[in-house]
């Protein structure tokens, strides 16, 4: 099949970047009437991130965890410890008063998130060290230990005077601005691409395939999942942070296994093993909650109310189009496979030559 | 500390066990024959509960118990039906991630159709009675609990050991496809694991639910969560070791809580779960393969 010159997928991919741009920095300027939108935008963006580093790990690797909920508090809890202006911090603490050395440390806003990112990955390190030695779902269940026990430390009273308890953090200071989240997000995934498509990386996928066949390959197994195991803590813990910075509060509530499970069906949606597709399933899952909010409204046609239109029905429809998901169509919207001009074209070709009756199908193709 | 408020913390930490030790079972015989994590099972437990208060609401406890547990047992196997059965060739994380789906699609239907909101659980009569021993007072559902689990896990031992079902339990989970090969109806035997697991849940759930009175729809993912460890922490397919795991993480939680560590008592399940899983992958009871259903 013929594919596309070079320089013309690099001429598309930039005009879709900046049409993206475009129209992010037209909805940033009217943002009276996109607020809702961007606001959207901006938790699938960071959901991505959290995705995009699961699937790292899940999709690439081979490795089930479910620990990301407590890597993200942790990056969260960082980011909000340095980033709350010093003049606020009395009346956020008001319970117990705020640790002596932390009282006076503030770091900006990218030094903060970098230092949630590094605290996460260097508790992935150590919790590594034990757990990637298990298997599947004793690793899956492992992890979310031990997520629950970095929970339960971070609500604990002991450490009122760092976390403040179970009352949480306020007034974050928010983004400076709309499309700096777009912007650190499209980083991390950009660089989490960069280290899927490196020699490390084509290590993971080996892992993946056949375990026993990678070491006599001579690859060193324990190492390489360490360093996936890392990397993804990392970058886990970078996405807590802006979710921290977005919300503008947390507490210990929000980083429960809910969280998790809510990536981890992100990961599953937008296929198990594609990043373009996690991209996809962030945006599908924040943005389909909301659209499903109608199902939530009292519905009234011809004079009759539908009976089954009240609040929460649209998580149910939400969860029941998820489970459809995970079993009619297992390999998720894009299966392995990732979004690539070329697909589109050989996509666009075969619409071509079939012209007689068009067959529904979904973009993406080749594999890289 | 006291010893009576020792006893008195002691009791309550064996009445918790034995509710853990029963919903366990249900994860222990569902890993030994699907090697699958039911996720859905604590929120099996959860809806349970909700079955429970309508039930009791138009109904006395008699007709509400047989037709709660009916409920519960269908409900265990339509899940296995619609979330599991379809999945059987495919790889485990599959099957798990399914499991995490139907945990999901339970809570948000109990959410919706019950509200987040807590709703009280009903007192089912005799159970509330509180007795006095000594200075020790307890409620004759803290009593039960022990005795009931214990009983309830020999009547399943005998039945796994003694019946043609158990047979055919035991021979599954030792080689699936041997055992299809041999003529074992498997989704007869799988479909009577779920609901044999439900009906503990429910049993459980109405030990559990009495003493905390009430039910939200998010009750149910923690203590299924720790059911997990305590079948874990016992070898997980063994019968025997998640009673004994259960009763494990209750007395050790209700320790942890009388102690003034509340926060910690959920960490310390999972800490005990990473414990075991580094030094003694097996459980305590695990190499008794014998014993796998």
């Amino acid at each position: 099949m013929k594919t596309l010159d070079k320089k013309i997928t690099y001429l598309l991919s930039a005009g879709l970047l900046a049409a993206a741009i475009m129209v992010l920095l037209y909805m940033d300027h009217n943002r009276t009437t996109y607020n809702y939108s961007l606001s959207i935008l901006q938790r699938s963006a960071i959901y991505a991130v959290a995705a995009v580093a699961m699937n790292l790990l899940t999709g690439f690797t081979g490795l089930f965890s479910l620990g990301q909920a407590g890597f993200m508090a942790i990056g969260a809890y960082t980011v909000a410890i340095l980033t709350i202006p010093v003049a606020q911090r009395p009346s956020v603490y008001y319970i117990s008063g705020i640790a002596e050395p932390l009282a006076q440390a503030t770091a900006p806003l990218w030094a903060a998130l970098l230092l949630g990112g590094l605290f996460a990955a260097l508790l992935g390190f150590f919790i590594g060290y034990p757990v990637l030695r298990l298997k599947s779902d004793y690793l899956a269940i492992a992890t979310l230990g031990f997520s629950e026990i970095i929970r339960a430390f971070i609500a604990a009273p002991m450490l009122n005077r760092v976390t403040n308890g179970s009352y949480g953090l306020k007034s974050i200071p928010g983004f400076p601005s709309t499309l700096m989240v777009f912007l650190i997000s499209g980083l991390c995934i950009f660089l989490m691409v960069l280290v899927i498509r490196s020699s490390y990386g084509r290590a993971f996928q080996a892992i993946r395939e056949d375990e026993i066949a990678a070491e006599s390959m001579g690859i060193g197994l324990f190492k390489h999942k360490q360093m996936a195991f890392v990397i993804s803590c990392f970058f886990t813990g970078i996405s807590g942070g802006m979710l921290a910075v977005f919300m503008r509060s947390i507490d210990s509530k929000t980083f429960q296994i809910g969280l998790t499970y809510d990536i981890l069906l992100i990961v599953v949606l937008g296929g198990i093993g594609s990043i373009t597709g996690s991209v996809l399933g962030s945006f599908l899952m924040t943005a389909g909650r909301e659209w499903l909010r109608f199902f939530d409204n009292p519905l009234t046609i011809a004079g009759v109310q539908v009976p089954l239109f009240r609040t929460g029905f649209r998580m149910v429809i939400f969860s029941l189009i998820l489970m459809a998901v995970v079993l009619y169509y297992r390999k998720g919207l894009m299966g392995t496979k990732e979004f690539s001009w070329n697909g589109i074209y050989a996509f666009l070709q075969r619409l071509g030559q079939k012209r007689s009756k068009t067959r529904p199908g979904k973009e993406g193709g080749n594999d890289e | 500390m006291s010893s009576t408020i020792l006893l008195q913390h002691t009791l309550t930490g064996i009445s918790l066990g034995g509710a853990y030790a029963l919903i366990a079972i249900g994860y222990t015989m569902v890993y030994g024959i699907l090697r699958l994590i039911n996720f859905a099972h604590g929120d099996i437990f959860m809806m349970a509960g909700y079955f429970m208060i309508f039930a009791m609401a138009s109904m006395p406890w008699f007709i509400a118990i047989p037709l709660v547990m009916i409920l519960t047992v269908m409900l265990g196997i339509a899940v296995e039906q619609v979330a599991y059965k379809p999945l059987r060739s495919a790889p485990r994380m599959s099957i798990m991630i399914s499991a995490i789906g139907v945990s999901y699609l339970l809570q948000n239907l109990a959410t919706y159709l019950f509200t987040a909101l807590p709703r009280g659980y009903p007192e089912i009569p005799y159970l509330k009675k509180i007795l006095h021993i000594g200075d020790v007072s307890a409620s004759l559902v803290t009593i039960i609990t022990p005795f009931l689990t214990v009983a309830l896990t020999f009547l399943l031992i005998a039945l796994i050991n003694h019946t043609k079902l158990g047979m055919a339990m035991r021979a599954v989970s030792r080689d699936y496809e041997t055992s299809q090969l041999m003529g074992i109806k498997i989704n007869r035997v799988i479909s009577a694991t779920f609901a044999i697991g439900s009906l503990l849940a429910f049993i459980g759930s109405l030990l559990y639910f009495t003493d905390r009175m009430t039910v939200f729809p998010f009750s149910g993912t923690l203590p299924g969560l720790k059911c997990f460890v305590a079948a874990v922490l016992g070898g997980i397919g063994s019968i025997p070791g998640a009673v004994v795991g259960g009763f494990i993480l209750g007395i050790g939680e209700t320790v942890l809580v009388a102690m003034g560590y509340s926060t910690f008592s959920d960490a310390f399940t999972f800490a005990i779960l990473i414990v075991m899983l580094l030094f003694r992958p097996t459980g305590l009871f695990g190499e008794k393969v014998t014993d796998k259903v």
